[in-house]
């Protein structure tokens, strides 16, 4: 718990620093970032506790899911950097805002009582919001910031609006109080509690952007300047995550008869819509926020299950998809230039002939996500296919796999235009030779874990069984 | 033992050295030293390949049933996924004849490849690899990936090597066979939670219900026939082939399409026997179709690889026709006769075919077209390689003493034994593979040289001459002497024809 204040202290420090000279102030956050992980790693928890009056809880779920972000963040900042310097963006506020982002996530995996998850929830939002908003003379960005706050207040009102309704029935405010309380009086499983069970619903749809709650995500991927796009899509996932394993299941566990209806609803949309209408597009980020949509319908799926089995899928799922999903967008920020932002499908064009190593990155985080064997997005969705099939649900399993074809054809369609055509541009794509590495590791990861997974089932199947 | 890991040698070695080709590169031109040393070391991975399965052959022993070779390691826990491998006596020619072609079709490639030479070679050296592992896969979810993992380099070499339609024919291909696979992931995950693993062999061995049997059946029927082909899913196929650089096509016809009926023969007849007598009916007419309509398809073509396609799609027809005769006979008479016959069937295809797909790319990388009628007279000037393609396209038409009579022949006596009219609709194809086949030799070979390209042809050159020859040679060999190859299988097939005469109920 103290790294919180940790974090504040090296963030405190940046901004005497920043004017100077920026990237120091890279270096500082990142410094922050590497003292962050090691903390974590040390205190590591050997039982589950409860701090600071019940509104603070520390066990392993909260632990990986924090050093997933730390990791993701501190890889985020990476790929910015050269960016954000060709595009005289180099200003501090990134690493800053990213950095008090992350403060907001880490509250939200450690959260015990509602109060303290919308406390996370709204930290983190608003960063985000700052951070869309970050090149502020580029008029897309400004109108995709506005629209995410807009769309974002409502969210969040709902989500206050929800937790009042849960406070009212069960009288509490911490999870294992309100799971208590329902236990002890199964009474209060019934209308007036499941009104306010919709409204969170709502809220934590609208966080990871599951249809019908999605129209904000992909205005905001394809506005907001790469790299932000790529903070969005990476770590707040799992943060996502967090919210729904504290709420849904750590709270309101005993309704999930109820929830897991709305939840089926939400899953199957986005899997549907996310995958149908990412064909139809041109930008590539704004076809990874389509994409992004129905990994979240995965997602969901494997939390609808409500077996150990499923909720340990859903985290290799968001955990997996994350680092794909940072891989390809780190590639998208090394396709762009001072002055010109690769966004098209069709930037991808020639790059086999351009940067043979990076096209072939690029082709395994695609065919990853595609999930297609032997990269680690097949394993993934296997878990999670064999999680819905054990609780007899084969139509739903029917559905995903059909569902994964479909996906298949637009991330094909980058490899097409990456392997099958030609550009008149025959650049070769400029890159430092740490974002260098650390891109091919991020995208040889996807094969590695595909290869070896075991480890990291093990850990999620151990993690979620607390 | 060396011979204990040998099975990992065969499927590694091709991948890594394709992995290396891919590290090194090329320097985008198909003329210098390092483009020549990359298509050196191709060749010499694939020979090392094939020498070592050679060692396979020699250390196989016929008379023993079951898996051979065995490896296992325990792979995912979570899962209780084993990297486990084996061969019998189905899987082993299989597998020999991957190794025979991918050096064949690398020598082929030499010189027509001009763009990305070392990224040519190593998608075949990695597609090599994960053929094998198809092949050698006794672990449900070990076999999905080698099954699936194979689709991406095949889907990069027509993408990227292919004709006009490339991205067209490789979608299609690509998104065809992922649909139809992805049901067959649904029916492994359904069976790993009956059995707690993704072992074959408990698959086999586990209590199905029928109606559990019938879907099963269907969800590897889909998986399976998109890959065989067969009617009606067999459209992705022309399109595949016609597009595809002659190496491509010929791993395609080869090598991939037996990995359908290899499945029927590995995963449907033995882990769902109830469902597949069910189904029996329904498959004898499929191919019964296949053999007859595409038959008739194959008869109409223009394009001399078009006409291949069709006519592999025929003649795979008679693979799984052979396969699902066997609850049509009494069970005295010999009933392994149609599976040995499918089993002959595949091998020699895979021969003849992929020496017919060479015979167009020699023909194609003097004249850059496939159209018929663009030809005519070619004998006049390529005497040498006239000769070659008239003995693959005798074989072709199933002519005695060449290795297209041999499975051809014991499929049509095995359907006679089940029933006069698929023995009279099967036998068919003697006359119309010949049509076809000897139609199109007629208008390309023979008659008067019908254009000036035709007669500025030169014959093959030596690399050329040796690929053919070779494989000349080796349809002599399986139709005069199939006795090697059919005992290697003898013993399977009889265990495999007892454990599917038993009910799983």
């Amino acid at each position: 718990m103290t790294l919180l204040g940790l974090i504040c202290a090296v963030m405190i420090a940046d901004l005497f620093i920043e004017n100077e000279n920026r990237i120091v102030t890279f270096w500082l956050s990142m410094a922050s970032l590497v003292i962050t992980a090691v903390v974590l790693y040390a205190t590591a928890p050997e039982v589950r506790t409860v701090v600071f009056y019940g509104a603070y809880v520390s066990d392993p779920l909260s632990q990986v899911l924090k050093l997933g972000a730390v990791v993701l963040v501190g890889v985020s900042f990476l790929y910015a950097r050269d960016y954000l310097r060709a595009n005289d963006l180099h200003k501090g506020e990134y690493y800053l805002l990213g950095l008090f982002g992350l403060l907001g996530m880490m509250i939200m995996m450690s959260a015990n009582s509602l109060l303290t998850m919308y406390l996370g929830l709204e930290t983190l939002a608003l960063s985000m919001y700052a951070l869309v908003a970050i090149d502020r003379h580029n008029v897309t960005s400004a109108e995709s910031a506005m629209k995410y706050f807009v769309l974002g207040a409502i969210a969040s009102g709902a989500l206050l609006y929800g937790i009042s309704w849960v406070y009212g029935v069960t009288g509490s405010l911490q999870f294992h109080e309100i799971a208590a309380a329902l236990d002890a009086n199964p009474g209060l499983n019934s209308l007036p509690l499941w009104f306010g069970l919709a409204f969170l619903i709502v809220g934590i749809a609208f966080k990871f952007g599951a249809v019908p709650f999605h129209m904000w995500l992909p205005d905001v991927y394809q506005g907001a300047r790469t790299p932000v796009t790529l903070y969005l899509a990476t770590a707040p996932k799992l943060a996502a995550l967090a919210l729904l394993f504290r709420v849904l299941v750590d709270g309101l566990g005993s309704l999930h008869d109820t929830w897991s209806t709305m939840i089926m609803f939400v899953a199957v949309l986005s899997i549907l819509v996310g995958n149908v209408i990412a064909i139809a597009q041109t930008n590539i980020k704004r076809m990874l926020g389509y994409s992004t949509i129905a990994h979240v319908g995965f997602i969901l799926l494997a939390v609808y299950t409500g077996t150990d089995a499923g909720y340990a899928s859903a985290l290799f799922y968001a955990l997996t998809y994350v680092v794909a999903a940072a891989g390809a967008f780190g590639i998208v920020i090394l396709l762009s230039r001072r002055g010109y932002d690769a966004e098209l499908l069709s930037d991808f064009k020639g790059l086999n002939t351009r940067s043979p190593w990076f096209a072939l990155m690029m082709l395994f985080l695609m065919f990853s996500m595609a999930g297609v064997p032997p990269f680690v997005g097949f394993l993934s969705k296997l878990y999670v296919i064999s999680a819905v099939l054990e609780i007899g649900g084969t139509g739903l399993a029917i559905m995903m796999v059909l569902a994964s074809v479909i996906g298949a054809y637009y991330y094909l369609r980058v490899i097409w235009y990456m392997y099958f055509e030609e550009n008149e541009d025959k650049a070769v794509l400029q890159a430092n030779t740490d974002t260098r590495v650390v891109l091919s590791l991020n995208s040889l990861a996807v094969l590695a874990l595909g290869i070896v997974p075991g480890w990291l089932l093990a850990l999620c199947v151990q993690v979620v069984g607390w | 033992m060396l011979t204990n890991y040998l099975l990992s040698f065969l499927i590694w070695l091709p991948v890594v050295g394709g992995l290396a080709l891919l590290a090194i590169g090329d320097d985008g031109d198909a003329e210098s030293s390092q483009a020549g040393l990359m298509r050196k070391a191709a060749l010499a991975f694939t020979i090392l390949t094939f020498l070592a399965s050679i060692g396979l052959y020699l250390a196989f022993d016929n008379a023993e049933p079951g898996m051979q070779f065995v490896e296992r390691v325990l792979w995912i826990e979570t899962f209780n996924v084993w990297y486990y491998l084996g061969v019998d006596g189905i899987s082993a020619p299989l597998i020999l004849l991957t190794t025979f072609i991918t050096p064949l079709v690398v020598i082929a490639g030499w010189d027509s490849i001009k763009s990305r030479p070392a990224q040519y070679f190593a998608a075949f050296l990695i597609l090599e690899g994960l053929m094998i592992g198809v092949f050698s896969a006794l672990d449900g979810l070990l076999f999905y990936v080698f099954w699936e993992a194979m689709l991406i380099p095949m889907f990069l070499i027509i993408g990227v090597w292919g004709g006009e339609r490339r991205v067209y024919a490789t979608l299609k291909f690509f998104l065809y066979t992922f649909l139809g696979s992805v049901l067959m992931l649904v029916a492994f995950i359904y069976l790993y939670l009956q059995t707690g693993g993704f072992n074959l062999f408990s698959f086999m061995n586990v209590p199905i219900g029928m109606t559990a049997q019938k879907l099963i059946f269907l969800a590897f029927l889909v998986a399976f026939a998109v890959k065989v082909p067969m009617w009606p899913v067999h459209t992705w196929l022309p399109d595949a082939h016609v597009e595809a650089p002659t190496g491509g096509s010929v791993i395609l016809a080869a090598i991939m399409l037996k990995m359908g009926g290899y499945g029927f023969v590995r995963l449907s007849l033995p882990i769902v026997p109830d469902g597949s007598a069910y189904f029996s009916g329904l498959m004898i007419a499929l191919s019964l179709i296949a053999i007859v309509y595409i038959g008739f398809v194959a008869l109409m073509q223009k394009d001399m690889k078009k006409l291949i396609a069709y006519s592999s799609i025929a003649h795979m027809g008679f693979v799984t026709l052979g396969m699902f005769l066997l609850w049509w006979i009494a069970a005295d008479t010999g009933a392994g006769l149609g599976m040995t016959g499918a089993m002959v069937q595949m091998i020699s295809h895979g021969l003849i075919s992929g020496a017919m797909f060479l015979c167009v790319g020699v023909l194609y990388d003097r004249m850059h077209s496939r159209r018929i009628a663009d030809y005519g007279g070619v004998a006049n000037t390529m005497p040498v390689f006239a000769s070659f393609m008239v003995l693959f396209a005798m074989a072709n038409a199933g002519l005695p003493g060449t290795s297209g009579f041999v499975g051809e022949f014991m499929v049509i006596i095995a359907s006679f034994k089940a029933n006069f009219w698929f023995a009279f609709l099967a036998a068919t194809t003697l006359v119309l593979g010949a049509a076809y086949t000897l139609w199109m030799v007629k208008r390309v070979l023979y008659g008067e040289v019908a254009n000036s390209n035709v007669a500025e042809l030169k014959d093959l050159n030596s690399r050329e001459f040796i690929v053919l020859a070779i494989l000349a040679a080796s349809v002599l060999l399986v139709g005069l002497w199939p006795a090697p190859l059919v005992d290697m299988m003898n013993t399977t097939i009889e265990q495999l024809m007892q454990q599917v005469g038993q009910s799983k109920l």
